[in-house]
């Protein structure tokens, strides 16, 4: 009797043990390597990517974006649009609604009070929020029940998913960050590290710019997730040495941003351990035409200014010429692999937004060769490179210190020396080129060089903000401490009076038809922005890591709540 | 000796205060913004806000007085604090990372051990191997052994770490698999296994510097003991009938070991300064791997703070080196 009874409790615990199997915290610890570590937890005081998607595993927006461009809702009910009446129909302000019974990793419940906080706590002028865009032309926020909340616009927005959309503007708890707004923000280490959450996951221990040790989240609104116990992010190295964690020693689950050279990338997917995937969002590396004068014999504030047009790149059919003979497939073998896609559009997606425009994939040196004969560019004196009026056709090419960047520039410069241009290559360091000090003469917003190449992309599918940088207002001058985001100087009143036209635009199908003529107008019909290749962020993961989808338009972490251990 | 120390150290601070203005203005007049990892979308108004809450955008003797004043009166209150449960300079702003937002001190508290356990490791494993090898190549000079060592330290010298750490992860941790490659920090030493895995993660990168730091000072060891090899008291020793080993490991050790130690004592600092490449390719969080990570990023309050405590700790071992050398040899006196 004893031993039946024993054994019916071991089938029972048997039993209970396979049901327990889809629970909470069964499937162990999931290992996570970032080849730059996180500095802080607190997306609202971080510009870095490592950072915010961090911080997503532990809070949450209202909503998210899923892999295709929708949005989903996360801490909301369902997404506010016109039809179910969440969006006023003027367009001037949002209602979200909390999803009921929310409880913040604490215990706590989560209330309309802490959004209304959040925003608060982001528009405060002296805290220095990185996300402020995201609360841009907000008028207010307010609370209308404890599970509801109104964002009012200043002026009708087509666009209204800014404010608590996404990784980049999460819900913070009041209670923790009461005594941290404005200028006392940097001073809450505490809970800037280790803020207290709504996601899969909350922080148990961090130390700074190297781990974050992670716990399943008691509280998570799915009972049966995450699947892990526990997790953590171990940061610093470099993109080889996280890749090869995954891919070659199995000590990792997952790597973000393991950008590395195609044969490495061939090398370690053959170790069988693991593979590499790729989201591809809206980032453009691309070529920049410079319209203004960047000479050194003008005078320091007129150089690379509108009062001086470029003496070469202001013709049109040289700007063509040059973007033809470049061969983009081959650039992407070289530099990128699966990473990488040849493109010609600046917008490269979401698919419904981009272009169908492929004109510039397939090379033309000859076409090039005849664009420049006719523009009056010949070698009239023998020497290689072609002249016109006495001067050379002479270009500086300048982009940031980076392998990659390094051999794009001896590539086009050899097709480009094949066409009869004579260039000169400049490199600079990343921190000075990016870093903006109108001091010098080396910023990429100065722009003191004919082309210059980098990266730059959209934060949201829909790309309004970022089309709207080309408006002949945005054009870094003297007068605006050389700060504004068209740095070619590109002036085209139709362009302008087209992102009016789309700022006033609320139907879907219209912004997307707007977006690719203006998309058209700034690359194939004027060749201002010559894109050379639509870049993807590449990750890595073990085979024994399941429920991994890709995310190009929030966190790539975004559904980490659903991964599990491959058994 | 006791008025050489006190005078030296009177010395010490000019010289200290020189170096922290010169090391403040050359890291703020390097060139690089602390906005630059910030990515692109993030348009210059919020860029702009953003440094004016750093303080970055005040002008730079004020930033440098504010940087004195919170390096040797806030922070060490805060110690003060912390040991006594005083109150001292409550209130006032501690040395911030521009990075992280966080203490420049927490950040250092956490790094420090990590630095102190591998690359102290690898340095005592460096002089550990480098002295039997210095002595028996001097000893055996031009022997076999002595060629074998020669090679040994021209590899030490001249492969740099990048490169022989690389190959050691591809050998023994891709290859054989028998050490990890990143350095979990977050592990605790609480029993025998864990005590294992510890040393397992420390292997590489102890083996990468300790053969580094092993050159060097095999190199002293062996012309050290070549002086000291045919002087008089040596072939006395060997005349009195002296056994080989004590005059050996007796008289000419002795002597040879007085200028190694102070090229040890000398190379003390470079623990505390972590070693930047090899911390980095392992995932070890000591203070090299946080300095790099703050030149990166323009972390101007950060780089300044560790470039300081730097030059104390070199000013300060090279004082004791120098009395260590007035212990060890006799014949010199600063009286």
């Amino acid at each position: 009797m004893r031993l039946k009874t024993a054994l019916l409790g071991a089938a029972a615990s048997m039993v209970l043990a396979g049901a327990a199997f889809a629970d909470r915290g069964t499937d162990g610890e999931l290992k996570l390597t970032f080849p730059q570590a996180v500095s802080i937890m607190n997306p609202y005081l971080s510009g870095g990517t490592k950072d915010i998607w961090a911080s997503s595993m532990v809070v949450e927006p209202m909503a998210g974006i899923d892999p295709q461009g929708n949005l989903i809702p996360k801490l909301a009910v369902e997404i506010p649009t016109l039809e179910n009446g969440g969006i006023s129909a003027d367009m001037t302000s949002i209602t979200w609604k909390l999803k009921p019974g929310l409880l913040w990793s604490d215990g706590t419940p989560v209330t309309a009070d802490d959004a209304v906080f959040t925003a608060a706590y982001c528009m405060d002028p002296a805290g220095g929020c990185s996300q402020a865009t995201k609360y841009e032309g907000v008028k207010s926020v307010e609370a209308v029940d404890a599970s509801t909340v109104k964002v009012t616009f200043e002026a009708p927005k087509p666009n209204p998913y800014t404010a608590f959309v996404g990784a980049l503007s999460p819900i913070l708890q009041k209670k923790q960050f009461e005594a941290c707004t404005g200028a006392a923000a940097p001073t809450c280490t505490d809970a800037n590290n280790m803020p207290i959450g709504t996601g899969p996951f909350m922080v148990t221990a961090m130390t700074i710019n190297d781990t974050v040790a992670l716990a399943a989240n008691p509280n998570y609104r799915d009972a049966a997730l995450p699947a892990f116990a526990t997790a953590v992010i171990k940061g610093g190295g470099d993109a080889e040495g996280s890749a090869r964690a995954v891919m070659e020693t199995g000590e990792f689950d997952y790597a973000w941003n393991t950008q590395i050279p195609p044969d490495s990338q061939a090398a370690m997917t053959a170790a069988g351990k693991g593979q590499f995937v790729v989201a591809f969002g809206t980032l453009v590396e691309r070529l920049e035409m410079n319209t203004t004068d960047p000479s050194p014999d003008l005078p320091e504030g007129e150089r690379s200014t509108a009062k001086h047009p470029h003496p070469i790149l202001s013709d049109i059919k040289v700007r063509t010429a040059l973007s033809k003979a470049i061969d983009r497939s081959i650039l992407v073998e070289v530099g990128y692999g699966a990473g990488g896609k040849p493109t010609c559009n600046v917008i490269p997606g979401p698919d419904a937004w981009a272009s169908d425009n492929t004109g510039c994939i397939a090379q033309d040196m000859e076409g090039a060769k005849a664009l420049l004969d006719e523009a009056g560019w010949k070698d009239s004196d023998g020497d290689g490179i072609r002249d016109k009026d006495g001067k050379k056709l002479h270009i500086l090419y300048q982009t940031t210190v980076n392998p990659i960047r390094q051999d794009f520039q001896a590539l086009i410069k050899d097709w480009w020396t094949e066409l009869g241009v004579e260039v000169e290559l400049k490199a600079i360091d990343p921190g000075v080129f990016f870093g903006g000090d109108p001091g010098s003469p080396d910023t990429f917003q100065k722009f003191y060089a004919d082309v210059e190449m980098y990266a730059n992309n959209s934060d949201t599918p829909d790309p309004e903000v970022y089309l709207g940088q080309y408006q002949c207002k945005n054009a870094p001058t003297p007068e605006s401490q050389w700060q504004g985001e068209n740095i070619n100087r590109f002036c085209d009143p139709a362009y302008d009076a087209m992102i009016a036209e789309l700022a006033g635009t609320t139907d879907i199908a219209k912004r997307q038809e707007l977006a690719k003529k203006l998309n058209d107008m700034v690359t194939k019909d004027s060749m201002i922005v010559v894109p050379l290749v639509h870049r993807g962020t590449l990750s890595a993961h073990s085979n024994t890591l399941g429920g991994v989808v890709m995310n190009a338009w929030d966190t790539e972490l975004w559904n980490i709540a659903d991964w599990y251990r491959v058994k | 000796m006791l008025t050489f120390t006190l005078r030296r150290l009177l010395l010490a601070i000019p010289t200290l205060l020189a170096i922290s203005l010169v090391i403040f203005l050359l890291v703020d007049l390097a060139p690089g913004s602390p906005m630059s990892e910030i990515p692109l979308t993030v348009p210059p108004d919020v860029r702009q806000r953003m440094i004016e809450a750093m303080g970055a955008d005040q002008p730079v003797f004020v930033r440098y007085v504010l940087w004195l004043r919170q390096f040797f009166w806030v922070e060490p209150a805060q110690v003060i604090n912390h040991w006594f449960g005083t109150d001292f300079a409550a209130g006032e702003q501690r040395i911030l990372s521009w990075q992280s937002r966080s203490p420049v001190f927490t950040v250092i508290g956490q790094r420090l051990p990590q630095t102190l356990t591998v690359i102290g490791t690898a340095y005592l494993v460096g002089i550990l191997i480098a002295l039997p090898i210095g002595i028996y190549s001097a000893y055996r000079q031009y022997s076999v052994f002595d060629q074998l060592g020669t090679l040994f330290a021209m590899i030490g010298f001249s492969v740099p770490t990048f490169f022989s750490g690389t190959l050691f992860i591809i050998i023994f941790a891709v290859w054989l698999g028998w050490f990890p490659t990143k350095y979990d920090t977050m592990m605790e030493v609480t029993d025998w296994e864990s005590f294992l895995k510890q040393l397992r993660q420390m292997a590489l990168p102890v083996l990468t510097l300790g053969l580094a730091n092993a050159a060097t000072i095999s190199r002293y060891m062996r012309s050290s003991m070549l002086e000291n090899m045919v002087q008089d008291y040596v072939r006395t020793a060997r005349a009195k009938g002296m056994r080989e080993k004590t005059v050996v490991l007796k008289h000419v050790l002795r002597n040879s070991l007085i200028p190694v130690v102070t090229v040890i004592a000398l190379g003390i600092p470079s623990i505390f300064g972590g070693a930047i490449i090899t911390e980095n390719l392992f995932g070890v969080n000591g203070i090299g791997a946080a300095l790099i990570l703050a030149i990166h990023a323009s972390d101007l309050p950060m780089v300044q703070t560790l470039a300081f405590i730097f030059a104390v700790l070199i000013v300060v071992f090279n004082l004791i080196a120098d009395i260590l050398y007035g212990l060890l040899d006799p014949r010199i006196r600063y009286d």
